[in-house]
């Protein structure tokens, strides 16, 4: 397939993809082991402006959008998902100073963000707030020049490790999503702290780790957009992150048929290579095929929030669902390729699997994903009434 | 502080072939990389760059594609790029070659630190560096494998030895030759890139070096290319076991009698 890319996308494209064969693939089964934060890998991929290339040149970035921040977490996610998540996590952190903050605000945290020597994060979810955003119980209460915050979140990635973090609250729990604010919080703020750093399933390179607030007082200049805009500033985000999940879903899908086709024409089994068995044969054209598909359908999503058309919502939610249900199938089939090989830990494929899965789970389930898929279609049908 | 890195474009795969009439590589058809001990050189000038500031200038000799690879360089960050291309450098031995780089150097005008990777991985000579600090006349320090302090007149340097190093001053300027210990190249950045796409590579000719032609190319090259072959692999020695001094060479005099050899 020919997407089309400029030459500042190729280039892009092609130094992911360096260093993901190069930097990343070798140590992936390393960091997925010890579950040790990447900070070397992530040193690399700032000094070679990855960081940079989704923020305006004002900034300090490259001036690129959502699809070249796709275009990077694609390729790294072929090598290892958990560090491409680490760096994905800083544009989801990153993403809503530069929609909803203040020029001051832009102009303090962005070209750190743009060079990678500060990470950023988005703190949404909490133990009852999950797929219910509206229902989250860490409080701001005003206290003169600031905000005092108070509760816990939960599950927040590279949690512990960046310094500035997107934090939303509620003003008033009665109000439900009007009640929620944005905060822009730095680590280091007294009454900030982080919880414990959870064991998971996949992409366990990547940090997790709950926020704790108690008392914590923020300084008014670090309010994100309005009082009672935090709901909008979440959900605004959101839309435009998530083809950078469906990016990385498709890669970890890439990546594993990558080492499927590889296994499948080198494999002997009956004096033959497996293949040249129908059977394997049609499981990678099927592979394939998905892969291609999600790939067109991410990209075209993320020109399309790049070009600034407004109604995004259903179209991102797309790409997320298909590219992130096509990762978990394709993944699967991988493994069953590989057969017992697949299932051991000395091959790379169950852990393309286990790091497949978390892409039909984060940044919205994708239960959540068809809600506003068909909640949208309903409107459409009653607009044309 | 001014720095210059040789550069050569090397042949990617280790499977070359050679042309049977001149004994020379064939280099068509071959994708081509740079030389990778010469990525440890950049690096390292790199890194003096980096820390104390001046120029990295790197520096090919080679046809014209082998702009390339100088590109590469700009995109890791060096400051400038020259290629030395001609026809009358071509054919050139490892005499011919350092004396081309030398001038090269030279008509760059001051500089205080040359630095080479410890050879090329497909004529695997060591020569040209040093022949480079001969034909300029400084002094030169091989397998560095960690460059320990520099000022403005001198540098400290290890210089690997079969077990362990050398700690060597030596003054400036002077040339050293880096072996992979001397930390893992960097990786290029998208700035850089965009940079080294825009960049001008410079070329200069035998004409631009002011060099004596009888100097250059195959005209100044003594080393003719007889023959290249795959040599024949000898097997192994055999070690004579024993428990003494005089036992070793009891049982080797027997084994030589029961060869017949003595």
């Amino acid at each position: 397939m020919n997407y089309f890319l400029t030459e500042e996308q190729e280039i892009i494209k092609e130094l992911s993809a360096k260093i993901a064969d190069e930097k990343i693939a070798p140590r992936a089964a390393e960091f997925d082991e010890s579950e040790e934060f990447p900070w070397n890998l992530i040193r690399i991929l700032a000094d070679s402006d990855l960081f940079a290339v989704w923020v305006p040149e004002e900034y300090g970035g490259l001036g690129g959008g959502v699809f070249e921040q796709c275009l990077v977490v694609e390729e790294l996610s072929r090598a290892c998902a958990g560090v491409a998540v680490s760096y994905a996590a800083s544009a989801l952190g990153g993403f809503p100073i530069l929609m909803f903050g203040t020029e001051e605000q832009k102009q303090r945290f962005m070209p750190e963000i743009a060079s990678g020597s500060k990470l950023a994060a988005f703190a949404l979810t909490e133990p009852d707030a999950g797929s219910d955003a509206g229902n989250i119980r860490t409080t701001a209460t005003r206290d003169g020049e600031h905000y005092v915050l108070n509760g816990t979140k939960q599950w927040i990635t590279n949690g512990g490790e960046a310094d500035v973090y997107v934090v939303i609250a509620t003003m008033d729990p009665e109000k439900g999503h009007r009640g929620m604010t944005a905060f822009i919080v730095e680590k280091g703020t007294p009454g900030f702290d982080f919880g414990k750093k959870e064991k998971k399933m996949g992409i366990r390179s990547s940090s997790t780790t709950e926020l704790i607030f108690k008392d914590c007082k923020v300084p008014v200049e670090n309010l994100l957009d309005k009082e009672g805009k935090g709901f909008l500033v979440a959900m605004r985000t959101l839309d435009k992150t998530r083809p950078g999940v469906a990016a990385q879903a498709v890669g970890i899908a890439q990546g594993a048929l990558d080492k499927a086709a590889e296994y499948a024409s080198t494999r002997v089994q009956f004096g033959k290579r497996i293949g040249e068995f129908q059977a394997i044969e049609h499981m990678l054209a099927d592979m394939a095929t998905q892969i291609e598909a999600a790939r067109s359908l991410v990209y075209n999503v993320a020109w399309m929030i790049d070009s600034g058309e407004r109604h995004i919502t259903k179209a991102s939610a797309m790409a997320k669902l298909f590219a992130s249900d096509i990762a978990m199938k394709v993944t699967c089939d991988a493994v069953q390729i590989f057969g017992g090989y697949g299932y051991m830990r000395d091959y790379p494929v169950e852990k393309m699997m286990r790091d497949a899965k978390i892409t039909q789970i984060y940044e919205g389930t994708n239960q959540i994903q068809r809600s506003i898929i068909g909640g949208a279609v309903i409107k459409e049908a009653l607009r044309r009434k | 502080m001014n720095l210059a890195v040789l550069v050569k474009q090397v042949p990617e795969t280790t499977d070359v072939r050679i042309d049977r009439k001149t004994n020379t590589l064939i280099r068509e058809g071959v994708s081509s990389i740079v030389n990778p001990f010469d990525m440890y050189a950049v690096e390292q000038a790199l890194r003096i760059r980096d820390e104390h500031g001046g120029r990295v200038t790197c520096i090919s000799m080679g046809p014209p594609q082998a702009e390339a690879a100088l590109r590469e360089t700009l995109a890791l960050g060096a400051d400038e790029a020259i290629l030395l291309s001609d026809k009358a450098f071509a054919g050139a031995d490892t005499l011919a070659t350092s004396y081309t780089l030398a001038k090269a150097i030279l008509k760059l005008g001051e500089f205080d630190l040359v630095i080479c990777g410890k050879q090329a991985i497909d004529g695997d000579t060591a020569q040209v560096g040093p022949g480079v600090a001969e034909h300029l006349d400084i002094p030169h320090v091989t397998y560095v494998s960690k460059v320990e302090e520099i000022s403005n007149r001198h540098i400290r340097v290890r210089r690997m030895i079969e077990e362990g190093y050398d700690v060597i001053l030596s003054s400036l300027p002077a040339l050293i030759t880096v072996v992979k210990e001397i930390g893992e190249p960097r990786m290029p950045s998208i700035k850089g890139t965009l940079r080294a796409r825009k960049a001008q590579v410079i070329t200069w000719t035998a004409r631009d070096l002011e060099a004596d032609e009888l100097m250059l190319g195959l005209s100044g090259s003594p080393t003719q290319v007889a023959r290249i072959f795959s040599p024949e692999i000898r097997p192994g020695g055999e070690i004579i076991e024993g428990n003494s001094a005089c036992e070793k060479a009891r049982n080797l005099i027997t084994q030589l009698k029961a060869s017949h050899t003595l």
